[in-house]
């Protein structure tokens, strides 16, 4: 019954998202002032599509909770023996689930756009709802016709199949939420890009509206893709914190335009300029966030063949991709030209150095779809097999990255439209001494750095950190200090804030990857109970490993006291477990962590006689670079909450800009 | 034993010398369906394709012992530089996979019986296509591979060189009169817009 409830509030939730794809579209471009009644019915729509699949998605966890194995998804992803917790992220713990997960926060987004845009005229409010609508119905009719969450099996078995032990971690319980509300974000930010150029008025002002979305989104999406690192980090059992996975990639290329975006938006709305480069990117992050989840999903970055596995969803998801992306596109080269690019400005200013930035940002955004598709395109041009990963993608990046750094300490300094190469000069000579000095100090030999990108990689964090340093004094040269910083964190200085701490966090991302990537050990061994094994001046000492039960799994626990020097620093106790409901063994690492050092075992395979295969790794500054992922998130939230985005109805700054943007 | 074996590493602090081995037991998934260890935003697929109850894959331990420290690291760089055939997205170091197992125990007997590192990577590629490395190498067919990206980041800066020029340059130079009527009208419609918006 209650199944069926949900099944029904999917399929009304497909009703309204037409009524919403139309009449306050239709009524935002009838004559005059359009069709206010048309246009009002915007908001309630969007209250009424995010309670619908609000009683849907409730509707599945209640069959989750049940155990109700009449549902063909729950027996599939669930088991009386799961805990709770387990119980509920299962609900988006495989396709249709998450799909209900997608478009519920679609919804979500929809609704928080509704309510909390007031001071946004009508018009564009019912526009950026109807792409919303648009958008909905595709996924609500994919889910309807080809991936039904709801769909009842009979006979019905006594027992699901359990919820991929992989799944089955916190973290991964929490991290496919956050990154869909990046990734579904986005969408905001596209529906105000295309409600733009439906409305053909590309001003400031629409750049100030979606803007604090953008950076929500894109907040949201860099805790979900951090969230993702760590959980592979400590879950896969082999000490790596990315690895160029298609998977991964898929949700780095949304972020990464996600990043151009968020920055040439700063332009559009302080400056005029780039309009219709923002749209653009505006179109591509959410198109590449499209591309991503259903790509993953029909599993044609895995395997080729994977649309002939369902050639049903395959061929909707071509279609949809196609009249989406194709769509937006289209409507973009129509628009777009008419768009008239405003605010000059010279070679040195604020503007050319985002410029370069956007460049840099898509470049990264290129690369990374070009190795995840290259051996596809090398296979269908017959040019043979050949293997794309970690070591192409890592000096790809490393080609780029430093230039990256570089602009980032440069870039923050400048002023718009111009700026004198002397009054830059004075302010970062130092910062800009000081790196280098750090440069030349790691790079003598005491220091143990086998390659230059130890030296390199440490002076431009530190580069990036002076030079921020010196942005902020310069803001706070002439003003009275502490004070002046108070009254600026009140006001409207919290984006300035925010940017230097998302930068700074950048700086802890490169020190972090920097240190792990050249001084992380890591040493097979293998083990009986008594023995010790040192590394990196820490010593393994191995108690032997005992079985230990869990709720739906059997463990083999392993012991572990870790030394350093004469003091015990840690206990340690690894798991293997294997899962009830059969699949891989999976690992559970047990790790030291600690700000400078994570110590690390893996608990491998017995063999034989008590003994243990084992894996022990030492990760300097490994957490550093979720610590600086969560530095660049407090610096979009702080972004965010700058009271500029607050006050009443924006001042249409240009109305004469407007006219000819419209003309 | 025609020479003394030394265990991999034999530094056991404690006196009681840990007896280390090649493969790590670390726990991969399977590699039934030829891909690698899953990622977070798999699981959707994951779970359709592994829920089916797939029994836990036998697991083989290899014991590799070496003559020397030297032969032990030229042995794990060796496997670094080649790939998992089978997997997503793997070196042979890494991977579980039975072929793995297989090509891992290959190039160990070619190393024992003497041959170099590179006698063994050109044998390896000759069999398998460069495909067998994880590196793909630099050469005609590969160009594009490796410099096909930063030919795009080329025509994408030259672009963006021109609007950088295209927003500096002076309306005075080298455009026609039409053109020029045109420019002034936009820049008077746009005169509204260059004070600082906020």
């Amino acid at each position: 019954m209650i199944p069926e409830l949900g099944h029904v509030a999917l399929i009304l939730a497909l009703v309204i998202a037409v009524i919403q794809a139309t009449f306050p579209l239709v009524g935002s471009l009838a004559g005059g002032s359009g069709n206010r009644n048309w246009m009002n019915m915007a908001r309630p729509l969007a209250y009424g599509q995010f309670t619908l699949l609000l009683i849907a998605f409730a509707c599945l966890t209640q069959a989750f909770l049940t155990s109700d194995f009449s549902v063909l998804y729950v027996a599939s992803h669930s088991n009386t023996l799961l805990p709770t917790l387990y119980k509920v992220s299962a609900v988006w713990g495989g396709h249709e689930g998450s799909l209900l997960l997608w478009v519920l926060f679609m919804a979500a987004w929809g609704a928080a756009v509704a309510a909390f845009s007031r001071n946004l005229p009508l018009a564009v409010v019912s526009r950026v709802i109807a792409v919303q609508g648009m958008i909905a119905i595709g996924f609500l009719l994919f889910m309807l016709l080809t991936s039904n969450p709801f769909e009842r099996l009979f006979p019905v078995p006594v027992e699901g199949r359990d919820l991929n032990p992989l799944l089955q971690d916190f973290g991964l319980a929490i991290h496919p939420p956050m990154l869909y509300m990046g990734y579904v974000g986005f969408s905001v930010a596209f529906a105000f890009a295309i409600a733009a150029l439906i409305g053909g008025k590309l001003d400031a002002a629409w750049a100030r509206w979606s803007r604090p979305w953008t950076t929500v989104a894109w907040v949201f999406l860099t805790i979900g893709i951090a969230l993702g690192s760590w959980w592979a980090y400590y879950e896969l059992g082999w000490g790596g914190w990315w690895f160029w996975d298609p998977v991964e990639n898929a949700s780095l290329m949304p972020w990464l335009v996600g990043t151009a975006l968020i920055h040439s938006l700063a332009v559009t709305e302080k400056r005029g300029a780039f309009k219709s480069w923002t749209v653009l990117l505006a179109i591509s992050a959410f198109s590449l966030s499209l591309l991503g989840t259903f790509l993953v999903r029909s599993g044609v970055l895995t395997s080729v063949h994977a649309f002939a596995t369902d050639p049903e969803r395959g061929l909707f998801i071509l279609i949809f991709l196609c009249v989406v992306i194709g769509g937006s596109l289209a409507l973009y080269a129509w628009r777009a030209p008419e768009v008239s690019e405003g605010g000059r400005f010279d070679l040195l200013s604020r503007e050319s150095a985002l410029l370069a930035n956007n460049l840099l940002f898509v470049a990264f955004t290129v690369l990374v779809l070009f190795g995840t598709l290259a051996p596809l395109i090398y296979e269908a041009f017959n040019w043979g097999k050949i293997s794309v990963g970690f070591p192409w993608f890592n000096q790809m990046f490393l080609a780029l990255s430093p230039f990256l750094a570089l602009l980032l300490g440069f870039g923050p300094a400048m002023r718009w439209k111009h700026d004198e190469p002397m009054r830059i000069l004075r302010m970062l000579w130092l910062a800009f001494a000081l790196s280098v000095v750090v440069l030349a100090v790691l790079a003598l030999p005491m220091f143990g750095a086998r390659t230059l990108w130890v030296p390199v990689g440490i002076a431009l964090a530190a580069w990036l950190l002076f030079s921020h340093v010196a942005i902020v004094r310069e803001r706070l040269k002439n003003k009275r200090g502490l004070a002046a910083w108070v009254a600026d964190m009140r006001g409207s200085g919290r984006s300035f804030y925010g940017m230097v701490t998302a930068h700074v966090g950048v700086a802890l991302f490169v020190v972090g990857v920097t240190m792990v990537s050249n001084f992380q050990m890591e040493e097979d061994v293998r083990m009986s109970p008594g023995d010790s094994y040192e590394m990196a001046g820490y010593r393994f000492q191995f108690l032997g490993a005992e079985k230990a039960p869990g709720p739906n799994y059997q463990a083999d626990r392993g012991h572990f006291r870790v030394f350093r020097g004469d003091r015990q620093i840690t206990e340690l106790f690894p798991e293997k477990r294997a899962y009830l409901g059969g699949g891989m063994p999976m690992t559970e690492a047990a790790i030291d962590p600690g700000l400078f050092r994570d110590v690390y075992v893996s608990l491998g395979e017995p063999v034989g006689g008590g003994d243990w295969a084992l894996r022990l790794y030492y990760k300097p500054f490994v957490r550093w670079i979720w610590l600086g992922s969560i530095f660049m998130a407090l610096g979009g939230l702080l972004a965010v909450t700058d009271p500029r985005y607050r006050t009443g109805r924006v001042r249409a700054r240009a109305p004469a800009h407007a006219a000819a943007a419209r003309a | 034993m025609p020479s003394p074996t030394h265990p991999i590493r034999s530094r056991g602090p404690s006196g009681v010398p840990a007896r280390p081995t090649i493969r790590p037991a670390a726990s991969r998934l399977s590699h039934r369906f030829a891909f690698r260890p899953p990622f977070w935003l798999r699981h959707a697929l994951l779970a359709l394709l592994l829920l089916g109850g797939i029994a836990a894959q036998a697991y083989t331990l290899e014991e590799f012992t070496f003559d020397s420290p030297e032969q032990q690291a030229e042995f794990r760089e060796l496997i670094g530089k080649l790939r998992c055939l089978v997997c997503q997205n793997e070196s042979l170091a890494g991977s579980q996979a039975e072929l793995a197992q297989d090509l891992r125990n290959e190039v160990y007997r070619m190393m024992r019986a003497g041959q170099t590192q590179d006698e063994i990577l050109d044998f390896l590629i000759a069999r398998y296509g460069d495909f067998v490395l994880y590196e793909p190498p630099l050469k005609p067919s590969t160009y594009v591979l490796w410099f096909g990206p930063f030919v795009l980041i080329g025509i994408g800066a030259v672009f963006m060189v021109r609007a950088l020029l295209r927003k500096k340059a002076t309306p005075e130079s080298d455009i026609t009169d039409a053109e020029r009527k045109r420019l002034q009208e936009l820049l008077a419609a746009d005169g509204g817009n260059t004070e600082k918006s906020s």
